[in-house]
């Protein structure tokens, strides 16, 4: 492959995870800490960071090695390296960020659990090369991270009428704990999937549209 | 002529192969981690410590130092260090080095999971002077209220223990042993004044035995400048 063409997958791969293979949105994986830690923008923000910073890691890792491991054992050893990576966020945080550490509790840990980072090194990381399993990788992990920040701020603002825990609408505001609590994470997402789906049928429509108007027998 | 079973055995791994993988992914992953937390645990710890700290200075006003108490020989001493096991409590001492009241930790169940939570303490007055909730996992919104709620934390400013704490209904509070509860939040105000109460119930035997009055050799000298200087 050209040189140019090498970075036109690279960038392909980069981009496949933010909008249309979306892990959240499209996928629809990881949704025990999309619900669980996005009653407020900081939690959000920290857990799609920490979640992304372990899906590069292993990703680059698996990639890297993905020759030396056999084949009868590389589930185990993927395990091994997420949860390697998962244990060393953690006392990063701890020693960090303890504030925030404190409101995420078991859900750090639980990152190893997360099926859409043992899916990407079975799927991606241990079929290709370092750079686009890094692209992958970092795609995949800012979709996650993006869709996990932005429910984050959107339950925030109408639960707590902050964001950041900077107070936006004043005092008279009365917030609407409903979105704080299970419940809220589970509107809020649905309402989310209905936008974007919203979104995404209009544009393939379209086009479709566009390729009727202009006849093109392929179709 | 190549037989196509041992041609794809030949991609078999050996067993020993096997072992050796996985036995070098366990001791790299031990090493890794190993790392991490030796390089991380002086700042955890301190951590901790600074956390704990300021919260004794913030359930007892008007403190500039404080002193590590716990039960030495039947009696409650100045104990700087740490027995495996014990409890410990923290003495408060004002800007004439006179002993102010004491930060006890104390814990129980909430609505979701233990709350832990330090309490200031004035042995002399029977009287509970601030309360600090150091872990929780009450809900968003509902029962984490017991330390977002200044107005429900403003009930611990000046409550008194006897006969004992009691919760009543938000609004009702009249006298000074009674706790306004948190519309919503029944249970984790309940769960609050439950804890006070045990741990008054827990501590106030030892405590009534112990001389109050100066702090003596306070471990911690407070600095002229008072509580910034040395809470920083
Ligand atoms: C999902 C959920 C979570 C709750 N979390 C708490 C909580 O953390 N603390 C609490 O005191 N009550 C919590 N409650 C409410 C209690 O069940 C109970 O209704 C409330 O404490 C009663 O308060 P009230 O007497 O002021 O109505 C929760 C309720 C639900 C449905």
């Amino acid at each position: 492959m050209s040189r140019d063409g090498q970075n036109r997958r690279a960038y392909q791969e980069l981009v496949k995870g933010l909008w249309r293979e979306n892990p959240v949105f499209v996928q629809v994986l990881g949704m025990c800490p999309m619900l669980a830690v996005s009653n407020s923008a900081i939690n959000a923000l920290t857990m799609g960071l920490a979640t992304f910073t372990v899906l590069l890691s292993s990703s680059l890792m698996v990639s890297s090695l993905r020759n030396l491991i056999p084949r009868q054992v590389r589930i185990s050893c993927y395990i091994i390296v997420i949860a390697t990576f998962v244990t060393v966020i953690d006392f990063v945080l701890l020693a960090l960020v303890p504030d925030v550490h404190k409101e995420l509790g078991a859900f750090i840990p639980l990152i190893v659990a997360n099926c859409m980072i043992l899916g990407r090194q079975e799927a991606f990381a241990a079929k290709h090369p370092v750079g686009l399993a890094a692209a992958d990788a970092a795609g995949m992990g800012g979709g996650f991270a993006l869709a996990l920040f932005g429910l984050g701020g959107f339950r925030e603002v109408l639960g707590s009428g902050s964001l950041f825990g900077v107070s936006l609408f004043g005092a008279h505001f009365e917030p609407w704990v409903i979105m704080l609590l299970p419940p809220g994470g589970f509107i809020s997402l649905g309402l989310l999937l209905l936008v974007l789906n919203w979104v995404r049928s209009r544009r393939t429509q379209r086009s479709e549209d566009l390729v009727t108007a202009q006849g093109n027998p392929s179709r | 002529m190549k037989d196509p079973i041992i041609e794809s055995r030949r991609y078999e791994a050996s067993p020993t192969r096997l072992v050796v993988t996985l036995g070098l992914a366990g001791l790299l992953s031990g090493l890794a981690i190993v790392s991490a937390y030796e390089w991380t645990r002086p700042r955890i710890e301190a951590n901790h410590a600074s956390a704990l700290r300021e919260a004794v200075f913030r359930v007892l006003p008007g403190i500039v130092g404080l002193q590590r108490w716990a039960q030495r020989g039947g009696e409650l001493r100045p104990a700087d260090e740490d027995r495996a096991g014990e409890r410990a409590i923290y003495a408060g001492c004002d800007d004439r080095d006179q002993l102010l009241g004491f930060a006890i930790p104390a814990e129980g169940a909430g609505f979701q999971d233990t709350i832990k939570l330090l309490f200031g303490y004035l042995p002399d007055q029977r009287s509970i002077v601030g309360v600090e909730v150091l872990e929780s996992r009450e809900t968003p919104g509902l029962g984490d209220r017991i330390y977002k709620d200044q107005a429900f934390l403003d009930n611990f400013r000046t409550l008194l223990v006897d006969p004992e704490i009691v919760l009543v209904k938000n609004g009702t509070k009249r006298a000074a042993h009674e706790v306004d509860s948190i519309t919503g939040a029944t249970i984790s105000s309940q769960a609050v004044v439950n804890i006070l109460n045990a741990g008054v119930q827990e501590w106030s035997r030892l405590l009534s035995a112990t001389r109050t009055g100066s702090c003596g050799q306070t471990l911690e000298q407070p600095s002229p400048s008072g509580r910034n200087a040395t809470s920083g």
